[in-house]
């Protein structure tokens, strides 16, 4: 294997950084770097008594201590002096080593030498995955999502106690008898009206903010919409095609019928998308999407022209909510949130490895295409399902993926989940401020949304634009 | 393992990049690919990679590469292109682990060894005091460092990089492609490289591979192929060639 020419050299650390020339010029803006890292180091070591395997992976990140810290995990407060004392000596070291080649000080390769026999024994150590859903950000979610149920179970006309509600819930689980003093009409207002309409506001939200963060992974766009693809408008001439067709209440028919369209929108843009090209697949998708969609809506809006008295109608749809939710409804729907739900959620890795692109993914072993067909279908799925029970909400996809990342991280495995829980925490409070602000009316679920959604996104926007520039 | 590519025809959009290219990088190897823009020589290594639809062979160690389930190649070749997508906010050992999806099942999750191996990887670069980093918060040398380090934890005995070197300064460059040097000694690993640099090529490389015009004009040793005759007629470029210390020529441009 060795070609005669050169000599096979011991190791890697010890010769390359006598290879590399002097370049004392950036040993200043390293020793600036250093100390902030040892600050962190330290915010890391307040969190200990929460999780100390916490700790073991942020010492590994100070190769200092990469030896204490690990033996002596209960000995929390001793570590953290360690720490605080190497963090203390790292400015000096930095300023011992000038050569250092702006990347890591030379006191890192020392202790990594040392250390090089242990990384294999202790798999569980290493730094820290960030692509995995941590405990923290998952329980605030969850606590998030139950405190905006149980809000949106108290507020309503009827005055129905918090009390009252909680007992009546519990009366429901097999085995419990609690009395929750309420008539039947109570019983009613809270299990007929209330519940429903709160458990759809959830999924609603959260199959849009799920399907956003789907199409967002696919595309590789952090502004994919989940009606990007032709959804929106084909769901839109499917529920006017029946409101028009159809004489007097068409029932289920509208959600049925804008289910069936969505997916005709999506399927219509695919196929356009796949037959116009071959090189930039995700963008060929996207403008084929753009344009399925101009020409649905263009059928949509001569078919409500053509009879314009249901014009009442078609807009309460179009503008979308969950008022008319009902236990039916529900079960129509649950199978095919289901299922979207663990596609999405079991591709999470895939759309990690697919944000280095396609060809990088094909060399990685990943059938891009394959990935993405998969991720499509389940994402205009689960929009589908979500826009046949309440209309066009716009922006939940958009906003709660994008604060979802900017509060827990980028990878899919954590946005995900989290845009799930999160997205239907945020449709429920939306659908709550809709029928509390000019109660006893009710504003369009989508007109909520947008009024909160457009801000936001200005601010998210504003403030990333600070972040590049800083 | 030796890679062998035997008249190899790459068309990309109705136009012929690659016309009839044969060559044989032997086991544990460095072999370089030069050639002009356009010459084609991204296009042969992505080719080898099977992402082109391509006429030809292509054996790892006998094996036909084409005949090989994606996962089963990736665990043969590694890959680091010339300009990475490096997502956004992704940390360093994040990014690393991409390389261990060859061995992760398609729906599953990565197990304490990919973990393991990801850091011993990040380790043996220097690259440990880094890991936590977003990508967008590294310089380009470390950059270029970890993107060998995902191509790493792959543990392929092939690696193909496209220009390793591109927008490094001078002493960057010479740090990777003595880092490359000495994984390919520990490792026993086979390395084809694209470079535009004639004279760091003929420094590292056992075998230079010179494509012009689509085809291999010439190949071998780095003094018997970077010649002022060969230089002047496939790069229209005026250059000295001296022999240096140790056998391998260096490069230095003449004015007109």
């Amino acid at each position: 294997m060795t070609p005669p020419d050169r000599e096979p050299s011991p190791a890697v650390r010890e010769d390359a950084p006598g290879d590399v020339p002097a370049r004392p010029e950036k040993a200043p803006a390293r020793k600036q770097d250093v100390p902030q890292d040892a600050k962190d180091v330290l915010q890391d070591t307040a969190d200990v008594p929460q999780d100390v395997k916490d700790v073991q992976g942020a010492a590994k990140d100070v190769p200092q201590n990469a030896e204490n810290v690990p033996q002596d995990t209960k000995g929390v407060s001793q570590g953290a002096q360690d720490v605080r004392e190497d963090g203390e000596d790292v400015p000096q070291d930095a300023s011992d080593v000038p050569q250092d080649a702006e990347d890591v000080p030379q006191d890192a390769r020392d202790v990594s030498a040392r250390r090089r026999g242990d990384v294999l024994a202790g798999p569980g150590a290493g730094p820290r995955v960030r692509g995995r859903l941590r405990p923290l950000p998952l329980v605030v979610a969850l606590v998030l999502l139950a405190a905006t149920l149980l809000a949106g179970l108290v507020v309503g006309a009827a005055g129905l106690p918090v009390s009252g509600i909680l007992a009546a819930l519990a009366d429901k689980v097999p085995f419990v008898h609690v009395d929750s003093g309420f008539s039947v009409v109570d019983e009613n207002v809270l299990f007929q009206l209330r519940v429903p309409r709160v458990l759809m506001a959830a999924l609603v939200g959260g199959m849009l903010s799920m399907a956003g963060a789907g199409y967002q992974g696919v595309f590789r766009n952090p502004l994919a919409d989940p009606y990007l693809l032709g959804a929106a408008a084909g769901a839109g001439v499917g529920a006017t095609l029946v409101i028009v067709v159809v004489p007097g209440d068409p029932g289920y028919g509208v959600p049925l019928a804008a289910f069936a369209g969505a997916l005709l929108g999506v399927a219509m843009a695919y196929a356009l998308g796949s037959a116009a090209g071959r090189g930039n697949r995700a963008a060929t998708l996207v403008l084929a999407g753009v344009a399925v969609s101009s020409f649905l809506s263009a059928v949509q809006t001569f078919m409500q022209q053509v009879k314009a008295e249901e014009l009442q109608r078609i807009y309460s749809w179009i503008l979308g909510g969950v008022g008319s939710a009902d236990w039916h409804q529900l079960a129509l729907v649950a199978p095919y949130s289901l299922v979207s739900t663990v596609v999405l959620l079991a591709h999470g890795r895939l759309l990690d490895v697919l944000s280095v692109g396609d060809e990088e993914a094909a060399s990685l072993g990943l059938s891009a295409a394959r990935v993405r067909l998969t991720v499509l279908l389940a994402a205009s799925l689960a929009t589908a399902t979500a826009v046949a029970v309440s209309g066009l909400i716009g922006f939940v996809g958009i906003v709660v993926p994008h604060a979802v990342r900017r509060l827990a991280g980028g990878s899919y495995r954590v946005v995900l989940p989290l845009s799930l829980l999160g997205g239907a925490a945020f449709l429920e409070l939306a659908d709550l401020v809709a029928r509390t602000v000019i109660a006893p009316g009710e504003l369009p679920l989508g007109v909520v949304t947008a009024f909160v959604g457009g801000p936001f996104f200005v601010a998210v926007l504003r403030a990333s634009r600070r972040q590049v520039e800083t | 393992m030796t890679v062998a590519v035997r008249g190899l025809d790459v068309s990309l959009g109705g136009r012929p990049v690659l016309k009839g290219v044969s060559l044989e990088v032997p086991a544990g190897s460095w072999t370089a690919v030069i050639g002009p823009n356009g010459a084609g020589k991204s296009t042969l290594l992505r080719a080898v990679l099977g992402l082109l639809p391509c006429a030809g062979e292509i054996g790892v160690a006998g094996a036909d590469l084409a005949a090989m389930k994606p996962r089963q190649r990736a665990r043969l070749v590694a890959y680091a292109p010339q300009s990475p997508n490096l997502p956004v906010g992704m940390s360093v050992f994040d990014y690393t682990l991409l390389g261990r999806s060859p061995y992760i099942p398609h729906l599953g999750r990565e197990s304490a060894r990919d973990r393991a191996i990801a850091g011993e990887v990040l380790d043996r670069l220097d690259l440990t005091g880094l890991a936590d980093r977003p990508l967008d918060h590294l310089s380009g040398g470390e950059r270029q460092r970890v993107v060998l380090a995902r191509a790493l934890a792959q543990q392929t005995s092939v690696l193909l990089l496209d220009e390793p070197t591109t927008a490094l300064d001078i002493g960057h460059q010479q740090q990777v492609m003595e880092l490359i040097d000495q994984l390919r000694l520990s490792d026993g690993l086979t390395v084809v490289t694209t470079i535009h640099d004639l004279t760091l090529a003929g420094q590292y490389a056992d075998d230079l591979v010179l494509l012009s015009g689509g085809r291999v004009a010439a190949a071998g040793a780095p003094a018997k192929v970077l010649t002022r005759a060969a230089i002047q007629e496939h790069f229209d470029a005026r250059v000295h060639v001296l022999p240096g210390p140790d056998g391998r020529p260096l490069l230095s441009l003449e004015r007109p």
